[in-house]
This record gives structure tokens, C-alpha cells and sequence, in this order.
């Protein structure tokens, strides 16, 4: 059974890109170019995963996550762009996608991330491990909720190998774990950065105008 | 790369100029002998001594002052300037016709009641109470204005510029302006009879506030919108500016060289890199910190070899010479790898953490036996091993053939 992907961002000339690219696991079921024609094609085509570009007109990625997941819908998002700044990958992340990928991600790593989130696992870049560890770590202050205010040990150990630019399985064999387990914990990361209400994480990213 | 160098080099080699002299002046000091003229640019009054200062090449600030002081010694002063202003042709001037520098105006006539009371006081005609108080008016009047504008700085002592606070400044030329127009009223005797003019006076400038005050409210606002649509203008010109000198040339170059697939990918990522750092870097930070200098080695070794070298930063702190050693050491490593392991890619992560900084530097090539090299590859042992090891920090390096290579490089930090 393929993955049915739906393709979203405002360059005709990316998309066609990406479709080309992506691997015979995956087929394109449509692609939308504006925040209105994705959450409608969304509606209609019920694919399984969304690429999804940040930045576009009309609200960009965060409105189309927002009307989208507010209905409920099961169908999953990953996000891609150009832009590496803290405050949309964080933003896109807190909105409800599952995962960032920046848009030089080859054919074959852009393929592996769409299955991944397909599957119901978290994507992470390099650079967004970054950001993570970067934001869970920038506060003195005591943790709010302690379960979803901070990372474990090993949550930290797989965040810093991600940003280091070992791929899963390469991070399971590191630390002698399987790669189920690897998943496991970088869900878990998602599930605290997009759930902990800490208002640091929110102005980490808008302060940290970072590349 | 820029197309805007050679006039920033220019700008910064041209002497400062003070703020107020005007274009035609420099234009007048072109011509070995220039005709005295009065110019339209920077004039007070008439204009005569913009010309004359032009003529002289001295600064107008100091024929004015003279004319001053003129007039007040024998009143020679005006019949200089009526002289000057009738026999000098003015200088043709096509546009709108510039505004005065009222409030300049008004300090040189600040001045000119100043030195006329104090002249009259030393000199003795009126000798008196009163007439100290009309130089307090003056003297108040003048840090009155002076404080109205920054370009007028100038004006100020060295005693009055020490006060730093404006509104300071304000309220103690006010209090000298007032203390000085109720002093001389009392000294002539009449601040008894002015009370019911004092009276008058005060309810007819009330009542011409109320009358101004929307006025004057829009007039603020429409000055405020005129200065943020200029403040926009000027935005949009850098942006138009940086792209254009970034962006386009780029671009340029890349149609140019569409034949070399290597070069028009280095080009793309040097771009890339620059208009990122651009919109993104915070711009306070130069090359102060470990973020900014791994960044910037990191962008140094892809432009020089090639190969694209991604950098995540977690955490920062300011640039020791020993993190600076850990940075160079950081730098061979990217080197080797993109020189070396025929990766695509190079990872380069670097943390910083309360006691040590931690470089990762990664590729997925094709890795070497450590055992194996040459005691004499200076690249590993001394740029990498020794550098790390002589500043006290530590070079781990990980690899096997066809593994890829990792080196792992940790420096304490200096206590503060």
C-alpha cells in the first residue's frame, strides 16, 4: 500500500520538483498552492500525509494546521521550508506539524521523512534537534509540569546525536537501542514541545532570530 | 561583490563636514575665486554670511557671530549686513526655495539682547537691576532654543551640556526667561501696574491655545507620519539596495557560469548563506561568540572546497582564545572532511555548555585508518590533536574505513 501525499505550497515549480523526486513508496494525490485550496483539497482527497510549506499567502502553514486539525481531521503534517528561523519551525511544530524538514532535504531522506510520519513518528532535522535542545535548556526556571517542562537524559542523548547527523538507525546503534525505541523517544520530544505550556518556549523562539 | 563599495570607500575617506553647511558651499571652494554671493541653501536672513563665510571659507556660524557683535557695539553690524545684502548678487537657485533656520534666527537674537544688556552694563549707560534682567531673558531664551534641536548643540557650554537630562535643560531656561521678565518689571517699578496686563496677556495666550491646540495636534501627527514613511522609504531603499547587489548579481554570475554545474552550486550556497545570515542573524553579535565564529569557519571551508557544511548551534558564548582555538581546530577538521572523505555533506554541531564547549564535526565518507597516517600529516596531529592538547582541551576521533568519520572536539571554559 503507497502513501497517498498531498503536496502544498505556493511555487508551482517546487512542487513539481518534489513530485519528481519522491520515491515509488509515495504517490501524489494532488497539490494546492494557497491556504483555501489546501484545506479543501485536505477535505476531499484525505491523504495521508501533507507537505506542507510555511511560508504562503493567506495565514501560511499555521492557519491550514489550525483549520484543519481544529475539525478533528487524522491526517498528518510534515512541514517543509526554506526558512531555518526559530520562531516559524518552532511555531509550525507548536501549530501540530509532525515533523520539519528543511527544503535541501534530498529526494530519497524526503521519501524516508513522509513514511516516518505516515507511520505516526516524529521527524526531526538536525536543526530543529537544535532548537529543541536549545529551548528546553535556555531556562533557569523551575518546570511548571515536570513530565512535559523538560527532556529525560536519553530524550536529550537522541536530540543531540540528531543534531550531530546520525540518521535513526545510526542513533540506535550508538546507543544500543532499537530503532522503534529511537522513534519512541523523539515522539515523546514532540509531544512535549507541542503540549508544554511553558511561555519560555514561545519567546525563546521569537527572541532567537536564529539561522 | 558589492557595487556599493567604492562609495562607501568614498564616504569614508571625505573629511566630516559640519551638518549645516550646504552643497554650494563646497561648490563655491571649487572655483579659485569665487564672486561673493548670497546663497539660498542655509541662509538666515538674506544670506550674506552663508556668501561671505563661503567666500572666506570660514564657517557662517562665525561672520554671524561677528555681525552680531557689531551690531551691538556701535550698530555697525546692520549697516554692514543692508550693504552687503544690497551690492551682492544672489546665487540662482531653481526648486523650492529651503526653509529658514528660524530657531537659529531666534538664538542669534537671543545673543544680540544678551550682549546689548551686558554691553550696557559694563559700559554703564544703564546701570542697573533691570538690565541684568533683560540678559537673563536673553541667556534663557538662548538654552531655550539650543535645547529645540540636536544639530544645535553646539550652542551649549560646556557647563549647560553636562546636565544631561533635556527636560532639565528646558525648565532652567524657562525659569531664567521668566525670573528675568518679572525682575526687570520690578526694577522699573511697574510689576504693580503690569498685574492686570500680566492678567490679560495670560488669558489671551490660554484662549489662542485652545484655539491652536487641534491645529497643532494635527500638525504633530502629520510630522510623525512623515517621519515613519521616511524611516519605510529608507527600509525599502536598503532592501532594494542589498538585493540588489547580493541577489541579482548572483544570479548574474550563475547564468554566466550555467556550464559548471560545481561552480553554480558553490555560488547558490554562498548566496543562500549570505541572505539568510541577513534575514535571520540578530545583528548585534560580529564574531564575538563561538556560534558567530563556527558559522563563520564553517561558511570559509564550503565556499573554499565545495562542500555543503551544516552547522547546529545550541546555546553561546562570547569567543575566548581558547574557544578560538577549539574553533581553528573545528576549521581542520571541516577541512579534512570536506577535502578528503568524498562526503556530500558535512554535519558540524557545536554546544555549549555551563563548564565545556563540545564540536562535533561528521561526514558519511569513506573514512581512513587512524593507525595509518603518516606521522608527518601535520593536518590531524598538530592543527587538530596538538592545537586541542596545548590549550588545554581534548580531539577524539572516530572513524574505519568506508565508516565515515567523526571528530569530537571538547574544551573546558576559563572561570570569568
Amino acid at each position: 500500500m503507497t502513501t497517498r501525499v498531498l503536496i502544498v505550497d505556493d511555487h508551482r515549480l517546487f512542487r513539481a520538483g518534489v513530485r519528481a523526486e519522491l520515491g515509488p513508496e509515495v504517490e501524489v494525490v494532488g497539490e494546492a498552492g494557497d491556504v483555501d485550496s489546501a484545506v479543501r483539497a485536505i477535505e476531499e482527497l484525505k491523504p495521508d500525509v501533507v507537505l506542507l510549506d510555511v511560508h504562503m499567502p493567506g495565514g501560511g502553514g499555521q492557519e491550514v494546521l489550525r483549520r484543519v486539525l481544529g475539525k478533528g481531521s487524522p491526517v498528518r503534517f510534515l512541514a517543509l521550508s526554506v526558512s531555518d528561523a526559530a520562531e516559524d519551525v518552532i511555531g509550525v511544530i507548536r501549530a501540530g506539524a509532525r515533523g520539519y524538514v528543511t527544503k535541501t532535504i534530498g529526494g530519497k531522506e524526503l521519501t524516508d521523512a513522509i513514511l516516518r510520519v505516515a507511520d505516526g513518528d516524529a521527524v526531526f532535522s538536525p536543526r530543529l534537534a537544535g532548537f529543541v535542545l536549545d529551548a528546553f535548556a535556555s531556562t533557569q526556571a523551575p518546570p511548571i509540569d515536570p513530565e512535559l517542562d523538560s527532556l529525560t537524559q536519553r530524550e536529550r542523548e537522541v536530540l543531540r546525536l540528531i543534531a550531530r547527523g546520525y540518521a535513526y538507525k545510526e542513533i540506535a546503534k550508538e546507543l544500543f537501542i532499537s530503532v522503534k525505541t529511537v522513534e519512541t523517544h523523539v515522539s515523546s520530544v514532540l509531544r512535549k514541545l507541542q503540549l508544554s505550556n511553558r511561555h519560555e518556549l514561545s519567546r525563546w523562539a521569537t527572541a532567537r532570530r536564529l539561522v | 561583490m558589492r557595487a556599493t563599495a567604492p562609495t562607501c570607500d568614498d564616504a569614508g575617506t571625505m573629511p566630516d563636514k559640519p551638518p549645516t553647511q550646504p552643497p554650494t558651499a563646497s561648490q563655491a571652494a571649487d572655483a579659485p575665486y569665487p564672486r561673493l554671493r548670497r546663497p539660498v541653501e542655509g541662509r538666515l536672513i538674506a544670506g550674506v554670511a552663508q556668501g561671505v563665510a563661503e567666500q572666506l571659507r570660514l564657517d557662517p556660524v562665525v561672520l554671524r557671530l561677528a555681525f552680531v557683535l557689531l551690531t551691538v557695539v556701535q550698530g555697525v553690524g546692520v549697516v554692514a549686513y543692508a550693504a552687503l545684502w544690497m551690492f551682492t548678487p544672489s546665487v540662482p537657485h531653481t526648486g523650492p526655495k529651503p526653509a529658514r533656520d528660524w530657531a537659529q534666527l531666534t538664538a542669534y537674537a537671543a545673543i544680540g539682547m544678551a550682549l546689548t544688556a551686558l554691553t550696557m552694563l559694563t559700559v554703564g549707560t544703564l546701570r542697573g537691576f533691570g538690565t541684568w534682567a533683560i540678559a537673563v531673558v536673553g541667556i534663557g531664551g538662548l538654552v531655550l532654543w539650543q535645547q529645540a534641536d540636536s544639530l544645535r548643540q553646539r550652542w551649549v557650554s560646556g557647563a549647560v551640556r553636562k546636565v544631561r537630562s533635556s527636560w532639565l535643560r528646558t525648565a532652567f531656561g524657562l525659569l531664567l526667561v521668566v525670573v528675568g521678565a518679572i525682575g526687570f518689571l520690578a526694577a522699573s517699578g511697574e510689576l504693580a501696574a503690569a498685574q492686570t496686563g500680566l492678567m490679560f496677556t495670560g488669558v489671551v495666550v490660554g484662549g489662542i491655545a485652545v484655539i491652536a491646540a487641534p491645529w497643532i495636534t494635527v500638525l504633530v501627527k502629520e510630522l510623525q507620519d512623515e517621519r515613519r514613511e521616511r524611516i519605510r522609504q529608507e527600509e525599502r531603499a536598503e532592501l532594494a539596495a542589498h538585493v540588489h547587489d547580493s541577489v541579482l548579481h548572483t544570479l548574474t554570475l550563475i547564468q554566466r557560469n550555467a556550464h559548471d554545474p560545481r561552480e553554480v552550486l558553490r555560488l547558490a550556497r554562498a548566496q543562500e548563506r549570505e541572505l539568510r545570515n541577513w534575514l535571520y542573524q540578530p545583528r548585534a553579535d560580529a564574531d564575538r561568540t563561538v556560534a558567530a565564529a563556527v558559522k563563520r569557519v564553517a561558511a570559509e571551508v564550503e565556499d573554499e572546497h565545495g562542500v555543503p557544511i551544516e552547522v547546529v548551534c545550541v546555546g553561546d558564548a562570547d569567543l575566548t582564545p581558547r574557544l578560538n582555538a577549539l574553533v581553528q581546530a573545528a576549521r581542520q577538521a571541516m577541512v579534512n572532511a570536506a577535502k578528503y572523505s568524498e562526503a556530500s555533506v558535512v554535519s558540524v554541531y557545536a554546544e555549549v555548555e555551563p563548564e565545556e564547549v563540545t564540536v562535533f564535526v561528521r561526514d558519511r565518507g569513506k573514512g581512513f585508518d587512524l593507525d595509518a597516517v603518516p606521522p608527518d600529516r601535520m593536518g590531524i596531529r598538530e592543527s587538530i590533536i596538538g592545537r586541542m592538547e596545548r590549550n588545554g582541551g581534548a580531539a577524539r576521533i572516530r572513524t574505519a574505513p568506508g565508516e565515515g568519520t567523526e571528530v569530537t572536539l571538547t574544551m573546558k571554559r576559563e572561570e570569568p
